[in-house]
């Protein structure tokens, strides 16, 4: 017991517990069947949860309420759909080996279109992120509070109505921009250097590692930037606007560089969950999206980077295993049939979302694992006035 | 701009500058100039227009007219994290630290401009980022056991300190950014006789120890006369009286702004 004690005082107590539970989930694959259920759902949260560790650096760091990440999202997904299938088949498609092709294995070599390897996808996907980030920036740099949410929810809708109406769009050629409702498949499938190319039909286990390794990343990213010159001005810029831009730094860089860093994260999620879902359509990028994981960010705590981890493992755990699992199999749907309620929980799952944030409100409203910050800031009143209007007329 | 006196050269001048809100005009056709390692006072009535005329020297206001330059250089609308980097720095009258980060960090926050570490080198954290950062972070220490927080107060966060201390803080933050001109705005509000009077002395300490030039906004006459060595005064926007703090006593405008008219019944 002492002994226990020790080590959880001890210098290396953090460190100690973060190792053992990475190598608890590293190793956890062994103990399942290599396509067992678990597998596909766990993989679906933690690419939800390299989601919301971009969504929390943008409403959490920097408090910027953006309700239109699911543009992010897209965008990696468009990404694996335009460089990873044969989309674009007509490209280079009078040559002897039709398609263009860079780093790709035998079998996507065969086909036509264009062919990138994964790793060049996710650095595809940062880039396009950022770039859109820091466009959908703009326009809200003048903008404060809730008209910034407003700005955000029409760009998700508007690359949303876009990536829909895709297929009517012939930029390149004869080449549409997306296929609209009917989905883009198949994405090839993700084929790192030195290794075999994965195959999610007969093997999920490499699947769950990349994207393990994937949200590793994004968090050593976010504990690095949080603690960081960067990082610092964030939060100042989220307390006092003004105060901030007074103290010397620059309002517009600093915002912009919010949505785009936090854009790269939602696009590398969205660029493995290409090859991952193997379908890339329209029916995606919906609204709610947007809402779904900045339900993970508050109900986790706004800008506490454990805090998101957990909310984002239970409200996609929720989605991809509680709702049509547990709620919609075994006993609670006899009792409904019983009860003559023939609706399924997957068809209000947003009203069970919607329910899980009501309470949330009304028992934790700083969230699971707040931020030492927000702690404070719902413990007592603290010295913020209310005046940030008066500057900057 | 010079005021004619034979006065060191100027560090900060305004020249005829106008601030209107829509048809309401809080800042008319003011001009002066604040020599190099002087403190200046700004006195008036409330609502003369004292704090937009801050906000317009910090860059928060654009001017409608006129122009404003510091150490011979045209800042007249330049964005205020440009102004601060040039050497500008202020406070405000109603405090605004950033309330649940540690006093270290608010002061950090100060220094922001002053650091060159970028979004790659914070994720690498190398060895010249790493560096910065302790060096940022000591300097921040010691910028607040200057302006006289305690030991053990320095890691508390802002919103927890006392009143007292959240203004020490304030001009901590504002001292991180090196600045060669310091604006102070209203400083001693809310503070008692002792306090404001201790805060005068630092203000002294501050130009000898720091070379720093201070201006700033005051109601408390005691305050303004004993440490001001020139006074400008603001009334509905305008610039009634400028001198020393003698002639301002003397200055028939400046009663009548405060007081109102002589024999008006």
């Amino acid at each position: 017991m002492s002994g226990l004690r020790e080590l959880r005082t001890s210098k290396w107590a953090n460190p100690l517990l973060a190792g053992t539970v990475i190598l608890a989930a590293a190793l956890f694959p062994f103990f399942v069947g290599p396509l067992d259920s678990i597998m596909d759902d766990s993989i679906l949260v933690l690419a939800y949860v390299v989601m919301a560790l971009g969504l929390n650096l943008v409403v959490g760091f920097a408090g910027l309420l953006d309700l239109g990440f699911v543009a992010f999202y897209a965008f990696g997904l468009l990404v694996t759909g335009w460089w990873a299938s044969d989309h674009f088949s007509d490209v280079n498609s009078k040559a002897s080996s039709p398609g263009i092709h860079v780093g790709v294995g035998e079998f996507p070599q065969s086909l036509a279109g264009i062919h990138f390897n994964f790793l060049l996808l996710v650095i595809g996907a940062i880039l396009i992120c950022a770039i859109a980030g820091a466009i959908i920036g703009l326009p809200t740099l003048r903008l404060r509070g809730d008209y910034i949410a407003i700005v955000t929810l029409a760009f998700g809708e508007i690359i949303g109505r876009v990536a829909q109406n895709g297929d009517e769009l012939t930029p390149f050629a004869n080449n549409k921009l997306t296929n609209g409702r009917q989905s883009i498949s198949p994405i090839d499938q993700i084929d790192l250097p030195f290794l075999e190319e994965f195959d999610q039909a007969t093997n999920l286990r490499p699947y769950f590692w990349t994207v393990l390794a994937l949200a590793l990343v994004v968090l050593f990213v976010n504990f690095r930037l949080r603690d960081s010159r960067l990082g610092r001005a964030w939060i100042a810029l989220r307390e006092d606007e003004v105060a901030a831009a007074s103290m010397g730094v620059p309002l517009v860089r600093t915002k912009l560089l919010a949505y785009a860093t936090g854009g790269a994260f939602g696009g590398i999620s969205g660029a493995f969950l290409g090859p991952y879902l193997q379908s890339v359509n329209a029916n995606q990028f919906q609204f709610g999206f947007s809402i779904f994981i900045l339900a993970m960010v508050i109900l986790g705590g706004l800008g506490s980077i454990w805090g998101v981890v957990l909310g984002a493992v239970l409200v996609a755990a929720m989605n991809v295993f509680v709702i049509p699992d547990v709620l919609d199999g075994g006993a609670v749907r006899s009792v409904l049939d019983s009860l003559g309620l023939d609706f399924t929980f997957s068809q209000v799952s947003f009203g069970v979302f919607g329910f899980i944030l009501v309470l949330m409100m009304v028992l934790r409203p700083q969230g699971l694992i707040p931020e030492r910050r927000r702690k404070l800031e719902f413990a007592e009143v603290t010295g913020t006035d209310e005046t940030l209007y008066e500057a900057r007329a | 701009m010079s005021d004619g006196n034979g006065a060191p050269p100027a560090l900060l001048a305004t020249d005829h500058v106008v601030k209107a809100f829509g048809g309401l005009v809080a800042v008319n056709d003011v001009s002066f100039s604040v020599p190099q390692r002087s403190i200046v006072s700004i006195i008036g009535p409330n609502g003369a227009g004292k704090t937009t005329f801050f906000n317009m020297l910090t860059g928060l206001y654009k001017p409608t007219l006129g122009t404003i330059s510091f150490a011979d250089k045209d800042i007249t609308g330049m964005r205020p994290d440009k102004i601060t980097a040039l050497g500008v720095a202020r406070t405000f009258q109603n405090i605004r630290l950033f309330p649940t980060m540690s006093a270290v960090e608010n002061v950090m926050v100060g220094q922001h401009a002053r650091m060159r570490a970028g979004i790659f080198g914070s994720v690498l954290r190398t060895p010249r980022v790493r560096k910065e950062e302790r060096a940022v972070r000591e300097k921040a220490r010691e910028a607040l056991l200057y302006v006289g927080l305690r030991e053990s107060e320095l890691d508390q966060v802002a919103a927890n300190l006392s009143y007292g201390d959240q203004r020490r803080l304030e001009i901590a933050r504002a001292l991180a950014s090196d600045p060669a001109l310091l604006l102070l705005d209203e400083p001693t509000a809310g503070m008692n006789p002792n306090e404001s009077a201790r805060l005068t002395e630092f203000m002294d300490r501050l130009r000898s120890e720091r070379d720093l030039t201070i201006l700033l906004i005051e109601h408390d006459m005691k305050v303004v006369m004993g440490v001001s060595e020139r006074i400008t005064v603001l009334d509905h926007g305008e610039k009634i009286a400028e001198g020393d703090p003698v002639e301002i006593r003397a200055d028939e405008r400046v009663v009548e702004a405060y007081l109102g008219k002589r024999g008006d019944d």
